[in-house]
């Protein structure tokens, strides 16, 4: 395989969010050329809430992706506060941290179980595993974590996909005690499985090194998906929410419909395995007391994105047993807004990743500015690295075309790229 | 002789995938008695090996933006007993078609990206391509629409 010329063309890739493609070329055994084509076609989001109210945004956003809908809502309420000076109560930022916990559980769980599992058991797909024994109670208890995630989205914020109870300044609907008692019941009725699962991912994973890079995190002492400070895990430094964009550099990718984002010229990556490196000594202090794989952090192995992601299930499951046992929601005052003339920048981490908005209002409080960084833009440029420096390693030991293109899917997996949330808009220029 | 099943079709146009994911939830709760009971034909949310119908129902989620997606859902369309368009932007277009109501300062801006990615000029629901036999409105659907409708074409198709 040592010379040898190669194409790899995957036309459309599977067990992802959403549409990508790649076209890789290998000639003389050296990898010469890689493009990762995002094509999902641009719904022009950024140009769409132009004009909107500060009030009707939120929901409008949520629409750019489905899996990410409540990591939208909550990035762009944060933004929208934050210009207009609005402090949220303790008991929403409680409500918000339990929806961006039932949107990690939910959506790690369907990365790690319906698109990972099946690589890590050399399957094409779970419908593939066995109808019984240890495959059986493996995708059982697969579906029961999912589900317990789904169940603490949709009794707090309303649904899964698209919830409606968050906005601006405001929950709109508080969980009754019966149910929060219901949850907690259930919470605490998968976290030994969400355990085993870690340990499954510990054992079982690929391991690719990629030294060469920094992680991204928006970070906090409590590991809330709300964010804080962006901090960087080589250069060792924190920056503040506002003016972010000054340190991030966009990069045209002509033949794809996203934009690729560099961290002051170094690519970088953003996403569970960057908060694990960043932050993993604010874990919940039951999941530390529980788990050991804790310590495998910080790792540059791609493939610990998911390691960390099973890990993040165990943290979220546990934060929201405490949030949930220590509260009593009442329905709250609605708090008086009034629009000015403003500019806000709203940072969370989304389940793939650091997610920032920045927008400008007018004095009426509709949207006159938006700019949306993604996770999986952010991620692109390294990605593709990823995959050239992958390819090229596996040439060196003698692995045949067929056995790389395999890994080449499960190394993009292990991204957990969102193809949806990465062509929402348009970069153009606003007066 | 093998128990027959309903063989299915998922795809997915231009869209937020909110109704892949709500589908995917379903499972949730559905996937040993649908393992037993359907054939995913199609599914790249769940599989590589995937193969092109034919389809005892196509289940159809987005809008349609480009010439390719307009090709493909006439394909698809040919080998399909039945098309259901799932959700807001495969029944409306919206709100994926959101650009057909940008002012024409706002198309200007985006004309060059339209034309350098082949996108059509209007973003269309698939009624406007295609015969549509069922339709799922919602942004998400309705689950228990969607279970219904499942239930129906189970019995239609003589699977239960």
């Amino acid at each position: 395989m040592h010379a040898e010329d190669f194409d790899i063309n995957i036309d459309s890739m599977s067990k992802i969010e959403g549409h990508a493609a790649l076209d890789l070329k290998v000639r003389k055994g050296e990898v010469i050329d890689v493009k990762l084509r995002i094509f999902e076609n641009r719904r022009f989001f950024e140009m769409g809430i132009r004009g909107k109210s500060y009030a009707a945004v939120p929901q409008i956003v949520s629409r750019i992706c489905g899996t990410c809908s409540a990591a939208h809502l909550m990035g762009s309420i944060k933004c929208i506060e934050n210009a207009l000076g609005i402090q949220p109560t303790d008991q929403t930022t409680v409500l918000r941290d339990l929806t961006l916990n039932g949107v990690n559980i939910r959506d790690h769980a369907m990365h790690l179980f319906l698109f990972v599992l099946p690589d890590l058991f050399g399957k094409d797909s779970i419908l593939q595993f066995a109808d019984s024994g240890y495959e059986h109670d493996l995708i059982h208890k697969a579906l029961e974590i999912k589900q317990a995630g789904n169940l603490l989205s949709t009794e707090v914020a309303g649904r899964a996909v698209h919830p409606p109870f968050p906005a601006v300044g405001q929950f709109l609907h508080v969980p009754q005690k019966e149910k929060c008692e219901m949850l907690v019941k259930e919470l605490k009725a998968i976290r030994e499985s969400a355990i085993e699962f870690v340990h499954l991912f510990a054992e079982k994973d690929f391991v690719f090194e990629l030294p060469d890079i920094d992680f991204i995190a928006s970070v906090n002492d409590s590991y809330s998906y709300l964010g804080s400070g962006i901090c960087t895990h080589s250069k060792g430094f924190c920056i503040p929410e506002h003016g972010f964009e000054r340190f991030f550099k966009e990069t045209v990718v002509p033949y794809s419909q996203s934009t690729g984002f560099s961290f002051q010229g170094t690519p970088y990556m953003v996403g569970a395995l960057a908060r694990m490196n960043i932050n993993c000594t604010r874990l919940h202090r039951d999941t530390r007391k529980t788990l050991t794989e804790d310590n495998l952090f910080p790792s540059f192995n791609i493939y610990h994105n998911n390691l960390a992601q099973a890990i993040e299930i165990v943290h979220c499951i546990d934060s929201s047993i405490e949030l949930l046992e220590r509260s009593d929601f009442k329905q709250e005052p609605v708090q008086k807004i009034e629009p000015r003339e403003s500019e806000g920048v709203g940072v969370i981490e989304a389940p793939r990743g650091t997610l920032f908005y920045h927008a400008n209002l007018d004095k009426t409080g509709n949207l006159s500015y938006a700019n949306l960084v993604i996770p999986t833009a952010q991620n692109q440029v390294l990605m593709e690295k990823a995959i050239g420096s992958m390819v090229q390693k596996r040439i060196t030991e003698d692995k045949t075309k067929e056995q790389i293109q395999r890994e080449v899917e499960t190394l993009i997996r292990a991204f957990d790229p969102c193809m949806s949330c990465a062509t929402h808009f348009l970069k153009v220029k606003w007066k | 002789m093998p128990k027959k099943k309903l063989v299915i079709g998922w795809f997915t146009f231009t869209c937020s995938e909110d109704n892949t994911i709500l589908f995917v939830e379903l499972l949730n709760q559905h996937y040993f008695e649908w393992k037993e009971l359907i054939e995913f034909r199609h599914c790249k949310i769940l599989k590589s090996q995937n193969e092109m119908g034919p389809f005892d129902v196509a289940f159809v989620e987005g809008a349609i933006s480009t010439k390719r997606e307009e090709e493909n859902l006439l394909k698809l369309r040919k080998i399909s007993k039945k098309l259901v368009a799932v959700g807001a932007c495969a029944c409306t277009g919206m709100p994926a078609g959101q650009r057909n109501s940008f002012s024409p300062e706002m198309l200007e801006k985006i004309k060059p990206f339209l034309a350098a990615h082949q996108l059509r000029d209007k973003i269309v629901p698939l009624r406007s391509v295609v015969k549509v036999d069922d339709s799922l409105p919602g942004c998400p659907m309705v689950p228990n629409q969607f279970l219904g409708l499942i239930d129906r074409y189970m019995s239609e198709f003589g699977v239960k």
